[in-house]
This record gives structure tokens, sequence and C-alpha cells, in this order.
């Protein structure tokens, strides 16, 4: 059976609450919005993760040039 | 501030709509509690019926990391599937001029409720470019899930005005 996916609309004037389905249009919005949904959030992993990895890089290569820890926390990286 | 609606749903609904919203207010101020069933608790707004006009700029913090986004109708998140059972996140929305025939500006904040080391806040600023005045606000979930039931939402409209020396113009 196929899940009937509503949604709660309330008058603001009157107090009515109406629960309709979502139209086909609403419906094929959520979608897409599920898939942007996705691309997004692996978008923001891999950017978080190139992040980080460009920020390890960079204190390995200050720790080459002989800062201490404290020295390259000190510059913020 | 006066009370116009307040909802808690007695059942899980993909959208929150408050709709016929009266123009009779200065601002409105929106207060939502949430949870979504889905592992994305992203939410979306949508204006007069319509996610057009709509522009965001948001401010993340996970308690580890900060970063920003440009969004169209993304306001930041609730709790979701994957955060501790039973929280709500919670936010607010603040519309200056609600009414008004110019673009409209908005803020928020928002949080994502979770008992662990991350959980996320969010503060938006938002623009609606229109000329409409705004007479529904429509809440759902980025991620194509349900609000579950005791999500809840209560909007507040706002005269302008002097009062115990806040002022409202």
């Amino acid at each position: 059976m196929t899940e009937i996916i509503t949604k709660l609309i309330v008058d603001c004037t009157t107090g009515e609450q109406t629960i309709v389905p979502l139209t086909e249009e609403e419906l094929a919005e959520r979608e897409a919005m599920r898939f942007q949904a996705e691309a997004d959030r692996a978008q923001r992993e891999a950017d978080e993760l190139a992040k980080a990895e460009a920020k390890a890089s960079a204190q390995a290569k200050l720790a080459a040039l002989g800062l201490t820890e404290a020295e390259i926390a000190a510059l913020g990286a | 501030m006066t009370l116009i609606q307040h909802i808690e749903l007695g059942s899980a609904q993909a959208n929150i709509t408050l709709s016929s919203i009266p123009q009779t207010y200065t601002d409105l101020y929106l207060l939502f509690s949430g949870r979504v069933s889905v592992t994305d608790g992203g939410l979306r707004l949508r204006v007069n019926g319509s996610t057009a006009n709509l522009s965001t700029r948001l401010l993340y913090g996970n308690g580890s990391s900060a970063t920003s986004a440009t969004d169209t109708t993304y306001i930041g998140t609730v709790s979701d599937s994957n955060t501790t059972a039973n929280t709500f996140g919670n936010g607010s929305l603040y519309f200056p001029n609600y009414a008004s025939s110019t673009a409209k500006s908005f803020s928020g904040e928002i949080v994502h409720e979770n008992n662990a080391t991350s959980a996320v806040q969010w503060v938006t600023a938002g623009l609606y470019n229109s000329s409409t005045a705004i007479t529904s606000l429509e809440l759902f979930n980025a991620g194509s899930g349900n609000f579950v039931q005791y999500s809840s939402a209560t909007l507040y409209g706002i005269l302008k005005g002097t009062s115990n020396g806040v002022t409202v113009s």
C-alpha cells in the first residue's frame, strides 16, 4: 500500500486545522529536494574532509620546518 | 506580542503551513520545535506557497567547527533520526514588517539537539525579495522526511510601539 504523505494547514484567522495529501507537484518537488540534499551533504562532507586534510598537511610541513606544536597552534594552523 | 496560532502535531506531517496570517501586526515571530523522521534534519521555508524570491545566508557550528553557506530556502536543521531518541530541535524566525510592499528580511536561530559531542546551531539571515505581504509560512524537511508527532509551531504577532523600554518600529 502506498503511503499517503500529508501536510497540516492551519488557518491563522479561523484556527481551522486541515490535513491534506501533498499534490503531485509538491511530491515531485520533495523528491527533487531529497536528491539535492543528498548531493549537498556529500559535497559538504567532501569539503570538510579536504579542509581537514589540507590542515593536517600544513601542520606537517610546519613541523618539518622545526616549529613546535605550541608554535603551530599559535599560528592558528 | 500576541499569540496568533499554536499547533502541535497529532501525527507525522510532511509540512506545517500557517496560512491566512492576519495583516494587522507589524512583525511576525515564529517559534518551532521539531524532529524529522529521516537522517537529514534540514529545514526549508516556503513563503506564500512558493520557494521563489527567497535567499538565505547561514552560519553553522557543531561544537568543533564552524562554517557558512548560501542557499535559497534552507534555514538550518532540527533533530533527526540520527540524533538522540526523542530529542527535538527548536528555533525561531523573526519577520519584521511582514506586511510591507517592499522586500522583507528575516532572521533565524535554530538548534539541532543531540546528547552527543556534536550538536548543531544555526544563525540565519534571510530575504524574501517580494513586494507581496507575507500571508503564509510553511516549514518542510529538506530530506523528504516528515515532522514527527508532537512537533509544534507557534506564531506571534508583534505591534509597533514601546513597552517596558522595548521599541518596535
